[in-house]
């Protein structure tokens, strides 16, 4: 069981080989290798500081790595130029750990935004369709005229994800989508993450710690262990070992 | 410190580039120059028009040794529009425009608000930086000349306290001495100004550093740094409008 192992019959949408990313003299990632197969959700679990917003943030191409290569869609996201890069990031959603909402504008602005720059031949009637729709997706039509200041966490967290979603992306990246939230709310996100894989056909990478959450919504589960992906695999391959470095996780979310 | 240079460098190269590649930001300049405006229009109006009081009673004393009193509607005209306008305000804009597109900027730097327009596609340096060095660009200009305007009225207010002028004399006489080089270097001065205030508060802002401390920093910076370059510039166009005026 290897991260890259060939599934004959799976296209690769997200392929990342031995991608090394150190800050100073701390290294963060030290060799990464992960598959992403198109129409999984894929879950990315590992301890706080191991680097999986850092990860991710190199697949959006916000960050770049010191070697190694990264390629999504089939695009080395360090390599092309920024017109290949503006057009790329149109298919691939990014949700951000702390949601990111832009606090000077209303909920109706903040979904608007991507879709106004983007597309600049839309009418009025057809924006606001596709922004009523995704925050009808997301089950948050009623705050539609409000500031993000005035919403909850798990609010602003879902309203994140509708923003990205309005792009209609191919692959959605979660950066902990859960966290921080009560259990009913984290139930809501997860239904909402596999709601938006049968909905929009996306392939998608969550980062959590939470591993109920990593259950419910994992095709596949890889754990970062000190700088690489070890362990990859179902939820319950992942989860048979005796590894100390594995255990804990489960442990502390499974067992009372 | 030439890493620093060498990144502002990159900055301003990409100002350029982006401000000169459609689509224009039409309408974010214009709710940007409104921003400017309204920020430091207050004040602009209360120190402009103190300026002008203080600067008349100040001067007539040594005008009046040389009994050349009726001069004073001139110097106050020259003194306001050579240096005292564009100079106040470009410091004043310094203080009010610039830490607040700094901390504006910086904030939503640290929290990813700027990278999240990033990975949605949606060209956040020209959204966010061109529109707003552009606007300062536009509108300190137009402020300089507002200020001088006030600034007259102020002086206006001073020499009819103590001699009974009309105010059409008044402007005429101030207007006359003015020539069309003092319009034109004033002009190209407050562009100057204009661009660097906004341009300081940008970069401070959108390279801000990580956490809290972070926006107070770039704020800061951006009216420190900012203030000072204003003074050099002022150093060299004065140097540079004395050649033009040999
Ligand atoms: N821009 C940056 N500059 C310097 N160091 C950074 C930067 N981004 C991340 N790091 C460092 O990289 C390490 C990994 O950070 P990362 O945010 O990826 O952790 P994480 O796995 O997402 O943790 P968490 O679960 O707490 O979000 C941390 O030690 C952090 O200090
Ligand atoms: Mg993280």
């Amino acid at each position: 069981m290897t991260a890259t192992e060939n599934h004959p019959n799976k296209e690769t949408v997200i392929s990342i080989r031995d991608v090394k990313k150190s800050f100073g003299d701390y290294d963060v990632l030290r060799g990464a290798d992960l598959d992403l197969y198109r129409g999984e959700n894929l879950v990315v679990l590992g301890r706080s500081g191991t680097g999986k917003s850092v990860l991710i943030k190199i697949i959006a191409g916000l960050l770049t790595q010191d070697s190694g290569s990264v390629k999504v869609l089939g695009q080395a996201v360090d390599e092309i130029s920024g017109k290949e890069l503006i057009k790329l990031r149109l298919r691939v959603g990014f949700s951000f750990q702390n949601s990111a909402l832009y606090d000077s504008m209303t909920v109706r602005k903040n979904l608007e935004f991507p879709l106004v720059r983007n597309q600049k031949n839309l009418t009025k009637a057809e924006i606001n369709k596709a922004t009523e729709s995704v925050l009808d997706a997301v089950g948050l039509l009623q705050t539609i005229n409000q500031m993000p200041s005035e919403l909850s966490g798990g609010q602003r967290k879902r309203i994140g994800i509708a923003r990205t979603l309005i792009l209609q992306p191919e692959i959605m990246l979660y950066d902990e989508p859960t966290a921080g939230l009560d259990p009913i709310t984290c139930i809501e996100i997860n239904n909402l993450i596999n709601e938006v894989k049968e909905r929009y056909k996306t392939s998608s990478i969550i980062i959590t710690h939470d591993l109920t959450c990593a259950k419910h919504v994992g095709d596949r589960v890889a754990m970062l262990l000190d700088g690489s992906f070890e362990r990859v695999g179902t939820f319950e391959e992942v989860f048979d070992t005796d590894d100390e470095r594995v255990k804990p996780f489960y442990d502390y979310n499974f067992i009372d | 410190m030439f890493l620093e240079l060498y990144r502002v460098h990159q900055f301003i190269k990409k100002f350029f580039i982006e401000a000169i590649a459609p689509p224009y930001e039409g309408r974010e300049i214009l709710r940007q120059c409104y921003q400017v405006g309204y920020k430091s229009l207050a004040l602009i109006s209360l120190t402009g028009f103190i300026t002008g009081i203080v600067f008349a009673k100040q001067s007539r004393p040594s005008l009046a040794e040389f009994g050349a009193t009726s001069w004073l509607p001139s110097l106050v005209g020259i003194a306001l529009l050579r240096t005292l306008a564009p100079l106040l305000t470009a410091l004043i804009s310094a203080g009010k425009v610039g830490s607040s597109i700094g901390a504006e900027l910086g904030s939503m730097k640290v929290s990813e608000q700027i990278d999240a327009m990033e990975v949605s596609a949606t060209n956040p340096f020209k959204y966010l930086v061109v529109s707003r060095v552009l606007a300062t660009t536009i509108s300190i200009p137009i402020l300089t000349f507002y200020t001088a305007f006030v600034g007259l009225l102020g002086g206006f207010l001073n020499i009819t306290s103590s001699e009974s002028t009309s105010f059409s004399t008044y402007i005429q006489t101030s207007l006359e001495s003015i020539t069309f080089l003092d319009i034109t270097s004033s002009t190209i001065k407050a562009i100057v100004f204009g661009f660097t205030i906004g341009m300081v508060g940008c970069y401070q802002g959108y390279n801000s550093s990580k956490g809290t401390e972070g926006v107070g920093k770039a704020a800061n910076s951006a009216v420190v740094i900012g203030m000072f370059l204003v003074f050099i510039e002022e150093v060299i166009a004065t140097q540079i409008t004395f050649l033009f005026r040999t």
